[in-house]
């Protein structure tokens, strides 16, 4: 493979001079299944709160739909729960694999990063304000601002992947880093905009597929979603995956031929290709489902979650296969660089440790005080002079002062205990302080 | 040094913001997720036994309220902390994942089991209609218990292990930090403060859901199961305080000796003066408090009104918020304990540093010299890189602040003075990490806080202005010595 060169202007920082705790290999691969367990919940959750707000807007004209918007409403509770907690393992090992690309990408979003944690406990807060007063804010003006509450988390919870996705995204590109101020002039490096697009399209066509199973499977309570059958529910939410899911071909290549060159490798496109691929067929089993009876609909659900998954790990693996590729040249830069200073840093350590030990001259030991106590002119102590005149002939006077300094001249601060330097050391000091002290009188 | 600096001036360099999100974590997982769920438990068991469905419908409610606080604002903060300190400290929590790495990840997975408890809890609460079902579900309320007091338990050996160094510097292993003399106290600290604060909670919560005197003369009504929840949780307040007496004597005399000095001299200065001399008859008084309120309510319900309830619950904010102050200020002037400085740079890199200068070996630097020329520019990045993680520049803990304190406010101050100061600063200052450049750079700092204190600019970060990077230093040639 042969390496695009880096700019004169990428920062090539050191890494963190300890190892890591599990080999390379065993992380990337915890950091590829984390991440689809993550953004699986993250789909889920934004999916369902856009498709929420969409059918209690229905409802206004067929109650049915704000029943439906309801109970689909009662499984964010449990996603968006588990959204933020399984975010925390690949976050974990993004930081460990990728640690000098994803810090540095953080600070450069620093406001934005920061903003996450309010935006995200506002979101959640009006989710359950959304949930929990959907019985009594059912009415007239009331349902207005029902709806207002759920539209205000939904866009909030648009937002905030943007903000990961800035990241995700900056983080390939060290050579740009130099152009970013703050977090929306990032969003103009590499494309952000597109692989903003394929999220949520993959968010709507995975909670699509999601609810065609849960409102579709034995266990649901039909009477939670009068107006429905059971047939019913699962075509509206195949529906809503299969066109969406036809929609991501367009989106996936817009994302594809947008990826900036660094990391486009024939690997990534055989890895994305086959995913695509299956994605077809998926499409097709989808399709030909939305086709058959109501008595028939819902046979082929497992097959095609199973080939979802493999769509997903495909795009999952591509994903990785990219950033890896992207961050190969700049990883290895930095592992050179890495080396030259741990080199330079031992062979500096050993020489030093070899040299015999100097003892401090009376001059260096008297540097402790130098800040603050000259001979004429008063710093921030007194100076040398009205020192020598009140300790003369007493050198242990201010050895004894300097251990434990008291508080004499209102004026001025308290001075701090020198105790550490030693009795010893603060001796010789003393002694250099009274001839100085003398000499400048 | 080798990450853009994430910086906020006015906000003591951005350390406040850690600070509150921390704190606020602190307050809502102690006393709601540590604390008051083993006792809504607890509740629960009773009335399923009791046939008691008002205590049950009461423990309900309660949980209604910390399910929504813990869930939000409680896990988010959590998150918050780690999102926060990465950006601050990024050096620091990038090499505290790399040794603790399977603290982390074990910390995870009790995370997961706690949030999915907590769902699996409230969510089924209503469900649980037959006696069978009740036992099944009051048994996920003790796992939940479990759970949360086992989160807090692994992220205090990560504190602990950082306040304490431990035999981490030569070993690296990880038994060795969970096994720190400062564990077991400060968990027991924590354990029964969070106790003391849950049962001041539900007390207070209860008050809400009991105010009609509906059934009163029955002897049926709420007020009676006001009486019956504040008799019991007065209990539970008079044990956990002699509890967080105990551990709390032994976690201070468990402190290590220099930094219990440390402490001492960081507590005195400026801000903290007068609370360090207040800070034992506080405790006593935080105690005294607890104390009161608990035998108050073993008398009647009555006789402690509900605004009283708040005192001792401010109390015990305040003595966990000076728990956590201190410890920030223990652990000064290292981020790892006789590893890492609080700016980032190694112990053993330190003189290396001095005598090469901290500019040449830096990522983010525009200059790797200093000339005449550019002085004040590479000071700014000195005092980034050297300085920008405890001070900020004219703000809160500004370094103008603390040479106006030193040099006085009307006077010129003498740049000599001060770089001979800034080059000693970890001898006078023990709590401040030594100075890593070489003189140059001390005087290249100096000229640019003299051009501060001038024109009171104030500091941008990385966040807000970007990074520049000065081209890298040729590699140094490998001599045969440091060829392997
Ligand atoms: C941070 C500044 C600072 C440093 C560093 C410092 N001093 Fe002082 N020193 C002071 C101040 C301020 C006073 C005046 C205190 C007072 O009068 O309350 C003082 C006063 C003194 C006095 C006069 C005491 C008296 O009886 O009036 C002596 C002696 C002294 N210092 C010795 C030392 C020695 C020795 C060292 C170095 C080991 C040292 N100082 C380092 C700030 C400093
Ligand atoms: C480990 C964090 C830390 C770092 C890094 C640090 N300081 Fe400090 N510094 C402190 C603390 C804590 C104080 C005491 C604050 C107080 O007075 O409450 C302090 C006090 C000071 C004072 C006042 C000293 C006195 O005697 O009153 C000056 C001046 C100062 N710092 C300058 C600097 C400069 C310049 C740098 C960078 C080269 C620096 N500090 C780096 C933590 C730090």
């Amino acid at each position: 493979m042969t390496m695009i060169p880096l700019l004169a202007t990428t920062p090539i920082p050191r890494d963190l001079p300890l190892p890591l705790p599990l080999p390379e290999g065993v992380l990337i691969v915890l950091l590829v299944i984390f991440f689809l367990v993550h953004i699986l919940f993250v789909n889920l959750m934004v999916g369902g709160s856009v498709l929420v707000t969409f059918f209690e807007w229905l409802g206004r004209k067929d109650a049915r739909w704000d029943r439906l918007a309801a109970a689909i409403g009662r499984t964010i509770t449990v996603n968006k729960s588990l959204a933020v907690v399984m975010g925390i393992g690949p976050l974990l090992c993004i930081n460990l694999v990728y640690t000098m690309q994803w810090y540095s990408a953080n600070t450069l979003t620093g406001h934005a990063w920061l903003m996450i944690v309010p935006l995200v406990i506002v979101a959640f807060l009006l989710t359950y304000l959304h949930k929990y007063k959907w019985e009594s804010w059912s009415q007239g003006g009331w349902k207005w601002l029902h709806q207002l509450v759920g539209l205000a988390a939904t866009l909030l919870l648009l937002f905030v992947p943007l903000i990961f996705l800035a990241n995700v995204n900056l983080m390939l590109f060290p050579g740009e880093w130099e152009k970013v101020r703050g977090f929306f002039s990032s969003l103009s490096i590499g494309n952000v905009l597109p692989r903003y697009l394929h999220f949520i399209a993959a968010s709507l066509a995975m909670t699509g597929l999601f609810l065609a199973g849960w409102f579709g499977r034995e266990g649901h309570e039909i009477e939670n979603t009068p107006g429905f059958t059971r047939p019913e529910l699962r075509r509206i939410f195949y529906k809503v995956a299969a066109y969406v899911t036809l929609a991501q071909f367009v989106f996936g290549p817009l994302l594809l031929f947008t990826l900036p060159a660094a990391g486009i490798t024939t690997q990534l496109y055989v890895i994305i290709v086959s995913g695509a691929l299956v994605g077809l067929l998926t499409l097709w089993l989808l399709f030909r489902e939305l086709k058959s009876g109501d008595e028939r609909i819902g046979r082929s659900y497992v097959p095609i979650c199973v080939l979802f998954s493999f769509v997903v790990l495909g795009m999952g693996s591509g994903r990785h296969v990219y950033r890896q590729a992207a961050l190969a040249p700049h990883q290895a830069e930095i592992k050179e660089r890495t080396a030259h200073y741990a080199a330079a840093l031992a062979a500096f350590n050993k020489q030093r440790a070899a040299a015999p030990p100097v003892e401090q001259t009376p001059e260096q030991l008297f540097m402790n005080c130098a800040a603050c106590h000259a001979p004429n002119v008063k710093l921030v102590g007194p100076p040398l002079t009205e020192i020598a005149q009140i300790y003369a002939g007493n050198p242990e006077g201010i050895v004894a002062w300097a251990k434990a300094p008291g508080k004499k001249r209102p004026e001025l601060p308290q001075m701090p205990p020198m105790i550490h330097l030693g009795e010893a050391n603060l001796r010789k000091i003393a002694e250099l302080m009274l001839e100085k002290g003398k000499a400048a009188q | 040094m080798d990450f853009p600096s994430f910086y906020m001036d006015h906000l003591a360099g951005g350390r406040l913001i850690i600070g509150l999100i921390a704190s606020l974590h602190v307050l809502i997982n102690h006393p709601l997720a540590v604390g008051a769920y083993p006792l809504l438990t607890w509740m629960e068991w009773w009335a399923h036994k009791n046939n008691r469905p008002d205590i049950d419908q009461l423990a309900y409610k309660i949980t209604f309220i910390v399910f929504i606080v813990t869930t939000t604002v409680g896990a988010m903060t959590g998150v918050g902390i780690w999102l926060s300190t990465s950006l601050f400290a990024p050096f620091a929590i990038g090499s505290l994942l790399r040794v603790f790495f399977w603290g982390w990840f074990a910390e995870w997975l009790v995370f997961i089991s706690e949030v999915g408890l907590i769902l699996w809890w409230f969510l089924t609460w209503k469900k649980a209609n037959t006696p069978e079902k009740k036992r099944k579900h009051i048994k996920i309320g003790v796992a939940l218990s479990i759970m949360s007091w086992l989160t807090m338990a692994l992220i205090v050996a990560v504190l602990g292990f950082m306040m304490k160094p431990g035999e981490w510097n030569q070993t690296r292993a990880f038994w060795d930090a969970m096994t720190n003399p400062l564990y077991a106290p400060q968990l027991g600290f924590r354990t029964f403060i969070a106790l003391m604060m849950g049962a001041v909670f539900v007390w207070f919560a209860t008050f809400f859901f009991t105010k009609s005197k509906r059934g009163y003369e029955q002897g049926t009504g709420p007020r009676q199961l006001r009486n019956w929840v504040v008799y019991r949780m007065s209990h539970v307040v008079l044990v956990s305080l002699l509890g967080t007496y105990l551990f709390g004597t032994w976690y201070w005399s468990a402190i290590p000796e220099t930094m219990k000095a440390n402490s001492s001299v960081a507590l005195l200065t400026q801000e903290f003066m007068s609370w360090h001399g207040q800070f034992q008859s506080l405790l006593g008084w935080t105690i005294l408090v607890f104390a009161f309120i608990g035998l108050g309510g073993l008398g009647s319900s009555f006789l402690i009104p509900r605004w009283a309830l708040l005192i001792p619950s401010l109390m015990g904010i305040w003595l966990l918020g000076h728990f956590e102050r201190a410890r920030e200020f223990m652990r000064k002037p290292w981020v790892i304990g006789e590893y890492m400085y609080s700016n980032g740079v190694h112990k053993d890199e330190l003189a290396f540093l001095q005598s090469e200068g901290l500019l040449k070996h830096a990522t983010y630097a525009k200059h790797r010299e200093v000339t005449e020329a550019n002085k004040v520019e590479c000071g700014k990045d000195v005092f980034m890189l050297a300085c920008s993680r405890c001070h900020s520049t004219t703000g809160l803990n500004g370094v103008i602040e603390k040479f106006t304190a030193m040099y006085g406010a009307d006077k010129d101050w003498d740049s000599g003075g001060m770089a001979l100061f800034i080059q000693g600063m970890h001898q006078t200052r023990t709590f401040m990490p030594p100075f890593p450049g070489n003189d140059k750079e001390a005087e290249a700092l100096v000229a640019f806080i003299q051009q501060v204190r001038a024109t009171r600019e104030s500091l941008p970060g990385a966040q807000s202005t970007g990074v520049v990077v000065a081209p890298p230093p040729a590699p140094p040639a490998m001599t045969a010595s440091s060829q392997p």
